[in-house]
């Protein structure tokens, strides 16, 4: 290749406390590239991203654009340098129209009074770049994707020739994903450079130009995409040579029905006639982002108003409270680990036991050798590194993180044990620990509820998937018998339905 | 030890630290300091407030504010001293923690039927307090010159003050109640991720209500002390009780956004402001320095815990 590399690093680390996120990583950016940044939760793959964009510091090596070493690195350099990053999190003030979030800062001005050029700055901007918004529209009513393109085309209007994107795909649906990747596209062929830091392989796979894989803060290798398939990537972040996630095998024996639920609704949509989960069954939900899911399991467990009827293993719950549930053994494992389940200023202990309080303690006073033997039994059971029962929970990983988040409910020994996003954001050895997990539970007479985004993954574990459409189960299908497309083109198919129905 | 290591060493203790130099600078500079007649003085007069901060931290670990501290210990002081000259000394001594308890209840009835913050429900029923405690006495003194009366804020038992044995019972308490109890476990859950305490099945609201009608029954307990030690009750006692209660728990390492703290920092807290002050009067500053460097030792201690919070 010819061309310099526009943005190079050489020997990068970075340490948070006594760990070592980064270490000697050396990089190049060409002009005119998507790279994709890739490796398993805690590899330092969102970490790399962000030092790129100036957002961390590196605590050693150095960055050079264009070949001149940079001595500061922070986000007003790197802008300087034509460096810009779209966080995860998008940084937009949502009060504001799209035209005033994309040119915060940069408003044209006499005196410090606006001029209000920005929605005819944004249109000149819109026609180059071909992204299109209404430049009136606040930011807070826009979707995600649309709130990613604001951000884009902040970058642009900054003259960014290098755009950082952290995760930008973990809340879109397919399609926007494939205009995502249009988008990246399109910057490429105007010689602008992407950084695309992303957990989903197909995704690198589809529009990268190279893609670099960390393992352990540590670069492992960078190569031309062509080169490169899912296989070759797993191994590559793994260490050893291991093929995609492998599914426990699936229990086909299954008891009596534990969980049935009739006539479940609620306010905010739910409407399930009739669902009946057998001992040892594993029962998937499979849906579009808002069809619905959680909240079904929600009203099933108590935690949102709903009228109906729940009964486990034959006996009807009268006091439809979460407490009420976990004690006649239906828990939840929520979707949103940081904000419905852990609380993170509290050790790994603390937060296994505190469904079980009643069962660990008596006359309300704790009896905290029974409260650490039940938490070491889960870590030793889950493998929650590191391996300790006061362990701070805030530093630890994503995939150990939902372990012991797992763990927490499944210490009172569930009879029916709902899974919402089982292994969204953690990395693939935590994911594997999770679905086996699923596996031995079902295998032991636990009646399980998948409830996945990644279709794959509801195909992968169930038995019987529900297809579910504005808080209804609107089809049920064989997963052994029909694909990740069919169920996708399913779930298409029913939402469009449903809309020329309402 | 690495930097990160002793920053964070600094940060937990820092209020210790901060102590045992203040108590070496002081001994040095004045002989009177470092003497058991003037520590246990200071204990003595500050233990109406360090009642006050321990159950506050209570209310701030759970994730709340309680601004109306100082006027529920106003209505238990007029409601003592009332009931100690028109009914009987000992009753007003015993009821007038109960009249905290029950005000205390009504605020968290209020923050949790509600749903106000806590720092606008308290501001409104301080005022509503305030207001009853004037009407109640007519917004004159009630003096009680009664033993029966008197004896708990001026007497001692095995050669300490009663208040500073009140003071540890109920630090102790406390301490117990949040460390070893499946309530405390409750409150650290509520004020650490209260949607995660939700789903755990805890019925996070009769928590706070608790917390709050904790810090009420502490308002009131603060109050008897003080009024039977001055033998006044008046609806002005404990103005801006409520601000030294919550800095005094911020100057201790609990944490403003909830989730995390201890009572014995609180009671360091109240003891490091004790020490400034008690400094500043051995050796006859003018008092203006010493809202001063209160103010800038607060500061301190609020800034060293917000640089942990980033990141």
């Amino acid at each position: 290749m010819s061309a310099a590399p526009l943005l190079s690093v050489r020997g990068i680390g970075v340490r948070f406390g006594d760990v070592d996120v980064l270490s000697g990583i050396d990089l190049d950016i060409r002009p005119g590239e998507v790279h994709g940044l890739i490796g398993e939760n805690g590899a330092g793959k969102s970490s790399l991203g962000k030092v790129l964009g100036g957002y961390y510091r590196a605590s050693s090596g150095e960055i050079s654009v264009e070949g001149r070493p940079q001595n500061r690195w922070d986000t007003p350099a790197a802008l300087d340098a034509g460096v810009a990053i779209m966080h995860q999190e998008l940084q937009l003030v949502p009060a504001l129209t799209v035209a005033q979030n994309v040119f915060l800062g940069l408003e044209e001005h006499r005196h410090g009074i606006l001029r209000g050029t920005e929605a005819a700055r944004l249109e000149v901007l819109m026609g180059q770049s071909g992204l299109r918004l209404d430049p009136h529209a606040t930011a807070a009513s826009l979707t995600i994707a649309e709130q990613q393109k604001i951000e884009i085309l902040r970058a642009l209007a900054r003259q960014a020739r290098v755009i950082v994107m952290d995760e930008p795909t973990a809340a879109l649906s397919k399609s926007e994903i494939v205009q995502l990747h249009r988008i990246m596209r399109a910057l490429r062929d105007e010689g602008r450079s992407v950084i695309y830091v992303t957990h989903f392989l197909n995704d690198v796979l589809d529009v990268a130009d190279r893609i670099t894989v960390l393992r352990n803060g540590k670069k492992v290798r960078t190569g031309d995409t062509a080169n490169e398939t899912r296989e070759t990537l797993v191994s590559a972040m793994l260490g050893s040579t291991k093929t995609d996630t492998l599914y426990p095998p699936k229990s086909r024996d299954h008891g009596e029905v534990v969980l049935s639920v009739q006539d479940l609704t609620s306010p905010n949509g739910t409407a399930v006639q009739r669902l009946e989960i057998r001992a040892g069954e594993v029962v998937g939900f499979a849906g579009l982002m808002g069809a619905g899911r959680s909240e079904i399991a929600r009203a099933i467990i108590g935690a949102d108003p709903a009228s109906g009827e729940v009964a486990v293993s034959g006996r009807v719950l009268m006091d439809r409270s979460i407490a009420a549930a976990t004690e006649a053994g239906i828990v939840m494992v929520p979707e949103d680990r940081r904000g419905q389940g852990l609380v993170i200023s509290s050790p790994v202990r603390a937060n296994i036991s505190l469904p079980h309080l009643g069962a660990i303690s008596a006359r309300g006073i704790m009896a905290n050798a029974r409260e650490r033997a039940l938490a070491l039994g889960l870590i030793d059971q889950l493998d929650i590194r590191p391996a300790m029962v006061d362990g701070d929970v805030s530093n630890y990983s994503g995939g150990n993180q939902q372990k012991v988040l797992l763990g927490k409910w499944l210490a009172g020994n569930p009879k029916v044990l709902i899974l919402d996003e089982p292994s969204r954001g953690v990395d693939v050895g935590a994911r594997e620990t999770i679905h086996r997990e699923i596996g031995r539970l079902a295998s032991e007479g636990v009646a399980i509820l998948v409830i996945s985004s990644e279709i794959d993954e509801v195909l992968g574990l169930a038995t019987r998937v529900f297809l579910v459409d504005r808080g209804r189960l609107v089809d049920e299908i064989d997963p052994d018998e029909v694909g990740e497309a069919e169920v996708l083109a399913a779930l298409f198919h029913h939402q469009s339905v449903g809309e020329t129905a309402a | 030890m690495t930097r990160a290591k002793v920053f964070h060493f600094l940060q937990t203790y820092a209020v210790l630290i901060l102590i045992a130099a203040l108590m070496i600078a002081l001994s040095l500079m004045s002989d009177s300091f470092l003497t058991g007649r003037n520590l246990l003085n200071i204990l003595n007069q500050n233990a109406p407030l360090a009642i006050m901060a321990s159950a506050m931290t209570l209310v701030i670990i759970v994730g709340g504010f309680d601004l109306s501290v100082g006027a529920i210990f106003a209505m238990g002081s007029v409601a003592s001293a009332w009931l100690a000259v028109n009914v009987d000394p000992y009753l007003g001594l015993l009821l007038a923690p109960f009249v905290g308890l029950a005000l205390g209840f009504a605020n968290g009835l209020a923050i949790t039927t509600l749903r106000v913050h806590s720092f606008l429900a308290t501001i409104a029923t301080a005022l509503i307090f305030k207001g009853i405690a004037v009407a109640l006495s007519d917004g004159r003194l009630i003096s009680v010159r009664l033993d029966e009366f008197t004896w708990l804020g001026r007497g001692r038992f095995l050669g300490v003050f009663n208040s500073v044995w009140l003071m540890v019972a109920f630090a102790l308490i406390l301490t117990f109640l949040l460390t070893r109890t499946t309530f405390g476990r409750r409150v650290f859950s509520v004020g650490g991720n209260e949607e995660a305490a939700i789903l755990s099945g805890i019925r996070t609201n009769r928590i706070k209500i608790a917390a709050f009608a904790i810090a009420g029954f502490a308002a009131g307990l603060a109050s008897i002390i003080t009024t039977s030690r001055v033998a006044v009750g008046q609806a002005t006692a404990g103005d801006g009780l409520e601000l030294q209660a919550i800095a005094a728990v911020i100057l201790g390492g609990t944490s403003i956004y909830g989730g995390q703290g201890a009572v014995w920092r609180s009671l360091a807290g109240v003891f490091l402001l004790a020490l400034v002050n008690n400094g500043f009067n051995i050796l006859s500053i003018d008092p203006f320095f010493r809202d001063l460097t209160m103010g800038l030792i607060i500061l301190a201690a609020v800034g060293l815990s917000a640089v942990g919070q980033r990141r």
